[in-house]
Formats: structure tokens, sequence, C-alpha cells
């Protein structure tokens, strides 16, 4: 039985972080990106928790929770800005949405 | 009672201060004149008091002065100096008691007061009283100061304050159109001779480093072999000097070429002319010279100048004397003449018989001068003497002092001129000089014969004025017939302080002024016999008696103009020479006047075309058409260039930077993860060091 390690959660991790990433900068759609978004916060919340079990302290878990938090709400301002933008645009493309273009 | 010297020049400035500013205009006539007369007459006891005093003082018996510096007036600080290299040069004021100063002093005072007292009666219907005693006081206390001073820059001082007074007085009757004129000429004149005066005496300072005459000579005389030595433009130094301050003496004592203002001088107030231009202020040209004897023994060719020039001037001015009508005219010539005769005596070496001329002078001519000023009174203004005739009748006074003027100046024996007259041409002949004697001796005659022409003309003879002129005749208040008489008691007997040996005097004058007369140099001792001596005095006298009876032959009772019409009938070429004064002011018109004006025309065009027009408007292009523009192009090009440089490329770069925001959310995220890649990997990297 394979026993699972420190390494594998922070590879794990990586893979999310990479995947989440990866949909923050390729994808248009807007709740893709805020989906992806909140897998780059998870998969930190991964290593958090990783570490926090392998150094036995709890500091890790209780960040973790402040993330989830955050990410709650960041995710509730991420869609009103997205209601907001099909409001006005009626569209969630990001790329539709180029008004700070210098 | 010596060390009250001060008061003697401070009382007349008193009274001019007193007349001119504090009581001006607030007071009449009689507190005018009472100011004036008091503070001129307080001097004149003064002068007197303190020249007994010198004169009973041990000092004076050893031939020393009385020398008092009050207090430093220049602290010039150290000069180069030739003799005592680097010293302190400082001026003094203060004042010298000699026997020199003495004499003047007395004149000065003396003659001074009685012609204030005349000017009481004579100005009485003048306008301007209170100004002319004004003027009168200045002039007193600055010619006082000029005898006084104890240096060159006192004296110089005096000197220029006379100068200006006198200008004032000439110029006395400013609201007609001559004497303004006439004073300007004065003022302008003397001022040559006064440029070349200033050159002497910086001449002093640079080689002695001081100016007082106590100091100064005892140098001269230690320093002989530096004074004959290499002076200036091909002189010796001690002739240079000598040079320099005789053409100041010039100026100030009207002798040739420099004699012209003192004729014009007569536009001013007759009083003026007496006591300014006969009996003191031109005598200061003569004084200076008496003063300086230790240069002038030392510059023998210099005084042979002295001596011509001054025989040159009295004979030149009393061959004019002769055509003139004008009665104060005729007195202005003469007084030329007679300061040519101080010159002959002070260039012959003979210094002490120049001052003894310029006292008998002083008395006589103005005697002289207030005579012709009370007939001029009568007459109602009227100077010229073919208007009167036959005054002897209406004044009597004036007839009696004028004629014994007339006989002094001619010198009749028992006369002051005789004396002073015979020991200046018993000098010229006694120091060889034979031509000069001659010229002296002719003048004599020229001088007796114009001065009883113009008495015959005045006082004998038949009234020629109109019939309300002689109505108005009439003899002067005693107020101005009192100073004649004092005046002529002077002119008899003033002569006789200085008997000469032969006529069993003893010279007393002479032997007065020796201590001033420095005995410098080898002495030229011309004895002459006794015989030859008397024989020239013989000569003088008969002269001056030919020259009287000539003139009594000419204008005697009713002959009147009969002569002077002759003459000009029979020569009419020479009468008008000599009644035009050789034409020498129409001479001076044509060559220093107009060429004066020539050559600020000259320099006026210089100003206008060259300095204005080409170097102020050259510089003017230059700076503006070049340099400004110039300015203009670095302004427009660097500075403005700099400007927009910058704001350009700051506007490029934006340009360039701007497209850094794309707005593309992906883009910034991306751009935020490698930016926290980069920030982690250096975190990481800095960790492993």
């Amino acid at each position: 039985m394979l026993e699972v390690t420190t390494t594998h959660y922070l590879v794990l991790s990586f893979v999310l972080f990479s995947i989440g990433l990866f949909g923050v900068a390729a994808r248009r759609n807007m709740i893709t990106v805020l989906m992806s978004i909140e897998l780059v916060l998870n998969s930190v919340n991964l290593n958090l928790i990783a570490f926090s079990y392998q150094l036995s302290d709890l500091t890790g878990q209780i960040f973790a929770i402040f993330t989830i938090t955050v990410a709650a709400g960041e995710a509730a301002v991420g869609l009103g800005i997205l209601i907001a933008l099909f409001r006005l645009r009626e569209t969630t493309q990001l790329d539709e949405a180029t008004e700070l273009k210098g | 009672m010596k060390d009250l010297v001060w008061l003697i020049p401070v009382l007349p400035f008193l009274g001019a201060l007193l007349n001119g500013v504090i009581l001006k205009g607030r007071i009449n006539k009689r507190a005018v004149a009472l100011i004036a007369c008091a503070v001129t007459g307080i001097a004149a006891a003064l002068a007197i008091a303190i020249i007994w005093d010198y004169t009973h003082d041990p000092a004076f018996a050893g031939g020393k002065p009385f020398d008092h510096d009050y207090y430093v007036w220049m602290p010039a600080g150290p000069i180069h100096t030739v003799v005592n290299g680097v010293r302190d040069f400082n001026v003094p004021l203060g004042f010298l008691i000699d026997p020199l100063s003495c004499v003047m002093l007395f004149v000065v005072t003396f003659v001074g007061f009685l012609i204030h007292l005349y000017s009481v009666g004579y100005m009485d219907h003048e306008d301007g009283f209170q100004r002319f005693f004004t003027y009168l006081n200045l002039f007193m206390g600055a010619m006082l100061l000029l005898i006084l001073g104890n240096s060159y820059a006192v004296m110089f001082v005096g000197w220029e304050g006379v100068g200006l007074c006198s200008y004032l007085l000439i110029g006395f009757y400013f609201k007609e159109e001559f004497p303004p004129y006439a004073g300007r000429k004065a003022f302008i004149v003397n001022r040559i001779g006064d440029f070349a005066f200033v050159i002497g005496v910086f001449a002093l300072i640079s080689t002695f480093g001081t100016l007082k005459y106590t100091e100064l000579f005892d140098l001269i005389g230690k320093n002989r072999p530096l004074m004959e030595g290499a002076g200036w433009i091909g002189l010796s130094l001690a002739g240079f000097i000598a040079l320099c301050l005789f053409i100041g003496a010039c100026g100030k004592s009207a002798q040739i070429p420099l004699y012209v203002w003192l004729p014009d001088a007569m536009a001013g107030p007759t009083p003026v002319s007496a006591l300014i231009h006969a009996a003191t202020m031109v005598t200061a040209g003569v004084y200076m010279v008496a003063r300086s004897n230790v240069i002038y023994q030392l510059a023998g060719g210099v005084s042979t100048v002295v001596a011509v020039v001054g025989a040159a001037t009295a004979l030149f001015a009393a061959t004019i004397g002769i055509a003139q009508n004008d009665i104060k005219k005729v007195l202005a010539y003469s007084t030329v003449s007679q300061l040519g005769y101080m010159f002959l005596a002070a260039g012959v070496g003979a210094y002490s018989a120049a001052i003894f001329h310029v006292m008998t002078h002083a008395f006589f001519k103005a005697l002289l001068f207030l005579g012709s000023g009370s007939v001029i009174h009568a007459m109602g203004g009227e100077q010229d003497m073919r208007k009167m005739g036959g005054l002897k009748k209406y004044l009597p006074h004036t007839r009696w002092t004028y004629l014994i003027g007339a006989l002094a100046i001619s010198g009749v024996p028992g006369f002051a001129g005789f004396f002073s007259k015979d020991e200046i041409l018993h000098n010229a002949a006694a120091g060889g000089y034979w031509a000069l004697w001659a010229v002296g001796m002719l003048t004599a005659g020229l001088t007796a014969f114009y001065m009883f022409r113009s008495y015959f003309l005045t006082f004998e003879g038949e009234f020629r004025g109109t019939h309300e002129q002689e109505h108005h005749l009439h003899e002067s208040p005693p107020i101005m017939t009192g100073p004649l008489w004092v005046l002529a008691i002077g002119a008899v007997f003033a002569g006789f302080v200085g008997v000469p040996e032969l006529l069993k005097g003893s010279n007393r004058f002479h032997h007065f002024l020796e201590p001033v007369i420095a005995k410098v140099g080898e002495q030229h001792a011309h004895h002459m016999s006794r015989g030859m001596e008397a024989g020239l005095m013989l000569g003088a006298i008969v002269v001056g008696l030919t020259g009287i009876f000539l003139a009594w032959r000419a204008y005697r009772g009713e002959r009147g103009l009969a002569t002077d019409e002759a003459f000009e009938a029979r020569l009419p070429a020479v009468q008008r020479t000599l009644a035009n004064k050789y034409y020498v002011d129409e001479l001076y018109d044509a060559t220093v006047i107009r060429g004066f004006w020539a050559t600020c025309r000259s320099l006026f065009r210089f100003d206008a075309g060259f300095i204005d027009g080409f170097l102020v408007n050259g510089v003017r292009n230059v700076t503006v058409e070049l340099l400004s523009q110039m300015s203009g192009l670095f302004d427009k090009f660097v500075v403005d260039g700099l400007v927009n440089g910058v704001a350009n490329t700051l506007a490029w770069g934006s340009r360039r930077l701007r497209r850094v925001q794309t707005g593309f959310v992906s883009n910034y995220a991306l751009v935020l993860a490698g930016g926290m890649f980069v920030l982690v990997c250096a975190f990481l990297l800095l960790r492993m060091r």
C-alpha cells in the first residue's frame, strides 16, 4: 500500500495550482476564470493543511479556514462584478471588457 | 595779543554771515552799514594792535615770525616726496605773522576800513545795499586769509575767495548786460592763472611734502642743488615752480597776457574798484611772489621773465591809459601799469621795493578811485571825462585829494609814490637792467601825463556836461570826503617809512622786511656811486615833472578837448589803436575765444558723429542686433529645446509604456503570476546564499 506523504500532497497542490493558473490566464469566460481562481486558492489550502499535518501545527488549518472564508467573499464579489458586467455588455467574455487598455 | 590773530579774518566773515544770512533783509541800511564797518574797524584796530605787539616782541628782533597752527585741516596721509622720502603730508590751518604779512595786514585792514566807510555814502542810493556789504566783508575775510595764511594751501583758499568776491562784485549790477559779462571774464581769466598756480603748488608738495612757508623755505635753502637741478619743460625745478606761480600771479595781478579782465572789472561799483581792483586783491600776486622770494632767487631766468613782463605791462598799459576817456578806465590801466612796476621790482630782486610800492600804491590808487567815485556820484553816474570839466568849483575836497593822489602817482618828490617808484628804478639800474630802467622811466613820464590829463579834463576848464547835470553837481557827504582826506594824508606820508639813504633816510621799510627776504644764493651787490644815484633820482623827478608839464600844456584851462581832437586828426590810426587798447580784446576774441568755440563745436561734432553715432550706436547695434539675436536663438533652441526635449522624451516614453496596459485581465494575471515567480525565485536565491 502506497503511503501518502507530504510530497504527494505538494505535487497534487502544484498540479491544481498549475491548472488554476492556466485557467486564469487562458480562459476567456469570466465564470471559468473565477472557478480557476477557486482552484488556485484550494491548492494553497491543500498546501497549508499538508504542512500543518506534517508539522503538527494547527495554525495552517486555521489559516486554511480563513482562506476559504475569504474565497467565499471573493466569489461573491467576483460574481457581483460578473452580473454588473453582463448587465452592461450582455457578455461574460473577458476580452470584451478592455476599457482599461492603454 | 598775537594769539588773537585768528579773529582778524573771522570778524569780516562774521559780518558777512550776519548781513548775508542771519539778518538778511531784516535790518535797515544804518544797521547794515554799522555791522559791516564795525567788524572791519575792529579787525583793523586788532591788526594794528597785533602788529604793535609783534614788532615789540623779542621774536621780531631775532627775525623770527609768529607761526601758529590751529588745527590740521587736511590730513592727507603718507605721500612720496623727493626730499624726505615717504612722509605724512598734512595741511594745517594756521596763521603767520612776519614783517611781510604785517605790511599787508596794515594796508588791507586800514584801507579796507576807509573804503567801507566811503561805501556807506556811495552806495546809499543804490539797490542791494546789504548784498554789497555782505560781499565786501566776505572779500575782507578772504583777503586777510590770503595774507595771514602760513601755507600756500591757506593762501590759495583766500586767493580763490577774493576771486569769487571779485566776480560777485564786478557783476554787482546784474540787471545790466555788461557787468555780469565782465565778472565772468575776470573769473575765467583768473582760472587760467590759478591752473598754473596749482601746478606749481603740487610741484612743491611732491618735492618737499609740505606747504608751510617756514618749513618749505628752510628745506629749499637746504636743497639748493636739487632746486637748481633739472625740473620740467627744460627749466630747473626752481624755475618751473617760479614760472607756474608767476603765471598765477599774472592772472590775479593783471599782467600781460592775462591783464584783460581788469579794465572790464570797472563795471563794478567804484568802491569795489578801489578796494579790490586797485589796493588789495590785485596786489596779491606781488605779495605771493615776494613771499616766494626764496624760490625766485634760485630761478634767475624766470625772475628776468618776471621783470620783463612787468616792465612790458607797465609801458603797454600806460600808453593805453593816455587815450581813454572813461575816468575809471584811465585809473584801471594805471593800476595795470603800476602792478607792472611792482613785478619789475620783484623780477630784479627788489622784493621789499615791490611791497613798498604795493603799500604806497594802495594809498594813492584807492584815493584816486574813491575820488573818481565821488566825481561819478556828483555827475549822476557819468564816467566820460569829455562831459566833465571845471568840477573844482563844485567838488573842492574831491579836487584837492585827487590832485594829491595824482601828484603821488606821478612821483613828485615828497609824495609817497616818489619814494617807492624811485626805489624800484634805482634797483633796476643797480641790478644792471638798464633797458628795464629806461622802460620804467618812460612809463613814469607817461603815468604823470595821463594822470594829469584826467585831472585837467575833470576838474579844470569849463563844464562840458548837460545843464541838468550841472544843476545837480554837489560835493559828496563827509562820510565820503573823510576817507578821501585820510587816504590823501597816507598818499603824502606813506613814503616816509622808506626814505632812501641818499636822502639822509635810513630806508626803514627795507630793513623791516629784511627777515622775510632771505638771502639765498650769491648776492650781486651793485654799488653805485652817490653821484650816479643822485643823477638817476633827479632824472626820474625830471621825467615825472615833464609829464605833468606836458599834460598842463595840452589840457590846461580853456583848452579842454582841443588837444585830443588835434591828436585824433593828426594821427587817427595811432589814436584809434590806443583808444581800442591795441585791439587786444578783439585779438583774444578772434584767436582764443573763437578758437575755443571752434574746438567746442568740433568736439561737439566728434561727440555727435563719432561717439554717439559710431561708438554708442555701434555698441547698440552690436548688443541689440547681434547679441540679442544670439541670445534669442540660444533661448529658442537651447533653453526651449531642452524644455521641449524633456516633454517629447516623456511623451515618447509614455506612448511606449502604455502598450503594457492591454486591458486583458488574463495578461494582468499572467504578469502577476510571473512577478510572483520572480519574487519567489529571488527570495529562494537569497535564502540559499
